[in-house]
């Protein structure tokens, strides 16, 4: 593979995905400390809200310690040169969040659907790009169709305005001959100045060689997180990446060893728990599961006594989809009556 | 007199023509008109079959027919956009309006809840939430009856195949209405509404998820009891309406886990989203029915 000279934008998730990790308790100061040590490191880019987007604070997904909001307005006055973007699942969210983000300054708006169901992002994406923001249509749990269906959601998204679309590999499922299919042919049928991404979770350990994989197919945007903060296994570990891009002679602008620091020094020190590939996260990827229900099963595991090993390969088996958090009690509740345990 | 009252169904698409089947099993309400706007219409042609009168010009087609042929209740399952004028037309000749568009422009019904209090009123355009509204907001009254609930959410899946383009275009609609009518019907001081499309195939049964924070600790066995007794209610209506687990604790917080299966008639039975609309919608007019049939409200008066 020859990377020699392609401008590869780093796009870091540590304090929006990684905010699944922390069960959306990041402090204000955590994530100034860490948006400007990622700043000052190079990360063009730098997402911020609850882990499931704009308006993600919920029963259901966890309440945040601090609202999309205040997050936005702490950290976007203190970047030097990183823009900020935010997610935003229709269904969850609204153009309301959407104007909000605006207001605070953000400078990208990702419109996340599941891969089959871009057609409830025409209002959001339709309004993000009139009011002529940077604006991503994010397909999740991309390895659920074929690459034909994702192309076919993902002109979709670019008929609403997205100027860019993402390969979402949610679940952590896909191998690197997947990833080089899909992005290969949205670069070969999208327009030409549409930008490709993808989004990797490391649940099988494929992080790294599959945003590679993407890279050599197309895309130019990469997301990662610093430390690998993330749901599951986490994301594609950015100084990590960095690092193999640097020896690919690939063109990032990161500064290496800042990266390096930042992951050491702030990251790793706040997790709640190791971000690695345990039994529970391996799981993720190989049935297909979305990655933010790792904690979830494993709490329903130490109320109920059903392994979250067992819950996650169920609700694989069912097809649940992205935000589907609900289920996972429900399901533990139901196979803890016909285990006779309650 | 006959008890029952007669209707006109607005718009010969799957939700329209779902009410139709439900209405010919009715006591109540007797269908008389189908309307549409295009006369080679699917809907319309089946309506006709089904001995219908039909009107391919919309309501205008059918307003001088109002009168004479005694139509009393309409059922608007069209869209937002044309509802307010379908509503005023029908109105003025004294007909009541059954809601089923996002509109919304008269006060929210979800049946048990809120019903008996619109019909002995006799509200001339009540309107129908949404399936989501219709599906958890019983369950946050059957707590807000309890005690106070300083916040209601409500997750509701659907089958990919179950919405159509004129929710998938507007689904900021869906979840800030739902949300106001958490919080004015189901009595919760806040409310919020999250909705996911799920395409599993073969398509799954409607599911919603009610979590409530009570303001005081929980009194488990009333809520339980209330919330039991609230599933019957529905179930009047809606057979398919299906506790699966809880209402279980943790801490003040209090949550149910429903299943919506459909009857089945025009809509397959995973669209329980879909038949919960129509339940209500139909039962909503059976109970201004009753009312006047004993005299508890008297109808608008015809020459």
């Amino acid at each position: 593979m020859d990377l020699t000279g392609k401008k590869v934008t780093l796009h870091d998730m540590s304090l929006r995905d990684g905010m699944h990790a922390k069960r959306h308790q990041l402090s204000l100061e955590q994530m100034v400390a860490i948006s400007t040590g990622l700043d000052d490191a190079g990360i063009p880019l730098i997402e911020v809200t609850h882990g499931d987007g704009l308006g993600g604070s919920s029963l259901n997904y966890g309440f945040p310690a601090h609202t999309d909001e205040e997050y936005l307005n702490a950290v976007i006055p203190k970047m030097k040169n990183a823009k900020v973007s935010a997610l935003l699942l229709p269904g969850i969210g609204t153009v309301d969040h959407l104007k909000m983000a605006r207001d605070c300054g953000v400078n990208t708006i990702r419109v996340a659907t599941h891969c089959t169901e871009a057609d409830v992002s025409e209002q959001h994406i339709g309004m993000a790009a009139k009011m002529d923001m940077d604006t991503v249509g994010f397909l999740m749990m991309a390895h659920m169709v074929s690459a034909e269906k994702i192309l076919e959601q993902a002109k979709l998204m670019e008929s609403y305005g997205a100027n860019c679309i993402y390969c979402t590999d949610s679940a952590g499922y896909m191998l690197p001959d997947e990833v080089s299919e899909k992005i290969g042919l949205l670069r070969s049928e999208l327009n030409p100045n549409t930008e490709l991404g993808f989004h990797g979770h490391h649940n099988m350990g494929m992080a790294i060689a599959n945003s590679l994989a993407a890279v050599d197919a197309g895309a130019n945007r990469i997301d990662g997180s610093v430390a690998g903060l993330g749901a599951g296994a986490g994301n594609t570990p950015l100084e990590v990446f960095v690092a193999v891009l640097d020896r690919m002679h690939a063109n990032h602008g990161v500064d290496l060893y800042k990266i390096m620091d930042v992951a050491e020094d702030l990251v790793v020190p706040l997790m709640d728990q190791p971000i690695r590939v345990d039994r529970d996260a391996l799981t993720l990827g190989y049935a297909g599961v979305y990655s933010s229900f790792l904690l979830f099963a494993q709490r329903a595991e130490a109320k109920y006594g059903i392994q979250a090993r067992d819950i996650l390969v169920e609700l694989g088996r069912r097809g649940t989809v992205g935000g589907q958090e609900d289920m996972i009690e429900d399901l533990a509740l139901t196979m803890a009556k016909e285990k006779g345990l309650i | 007199m006959s008890k029952k009252l007669k209707a006109v169904i607005i718009g010969p698409g799957n939700i329209g023509t779902d009410l139709l089947m439900k209405m010919q099993r009715s006591e109540w309400v007797e269908p008389v008109w189908m309307v549409g706007i295009d006369p080679e219409s699917e809907g319309l042609k089946r309506a006709k079959e089904m001995g219908m009168k039909i009107s391919s010009t919309g309501i205008d087609g059918m307003l001088d027919q109002v009168i004479k042929d005694d139509i009393r209740v309409a059922f608007d399952a069209t869209s937002a956009y044309v509802h307010a004028e379908n509503s005023r037309k029908l109105n003025e000749l004294g007909v009541i309006m059954v809601d089923l568009t996002p509109a919304a422009i008269g006060p929210f019904c979800v049946p048990p809840v809120n019903l008996k209090k619109h019909a002995s009123q006799l509200e001339m355009n009540v309107n129908m939430v949404t399936c989501g509204g219709q599906a958890t907001i019983p369950m946050v009254a059957a707590v807000s009856q309890v005690q106070d609930v300083e916040y209601g959410e409500i997750v509701a899946t659907v089958s990919s195949r179950s919405i159509g383009p004129g929710t998938r275009q507007n689904i900021d609609e869906f979840t800030r209405t739902t949300a106001g009518a958490v919080e004015a019907v189901g009595g919760a001081d806040k409310g919020k509404a999250i909705i996911i499309v799920n395409p599993a195939e073969p398509p799954l049964m409607m599911r919603d998820t009610v979590h409530c924070l009570t303001k005081e600790k929980p009194d488990q066995a009333a809520i339980t009891t209330s919330v039991h007794n609230m599933v019957k209610e529905v179930q009047k209506y809606v057979p398919g309406y299906k506790l699966v687990n809880g209402p279980i604790f943790d801490g003040n917080k209090v949550s149910v886990f429903m299943e919506v299966e459909g009857l089945g008639d025009f809509l397959p039975k995973y669209a329980g989203n879909l038949d919960i609309m129509t339940a209500a919608g139909l039962r909503t007019a059976e109970m201004f029915a009753e009312e006047a049939y004993n005299g508890t409200i008297t109808l608008p008066e015809r020459g």
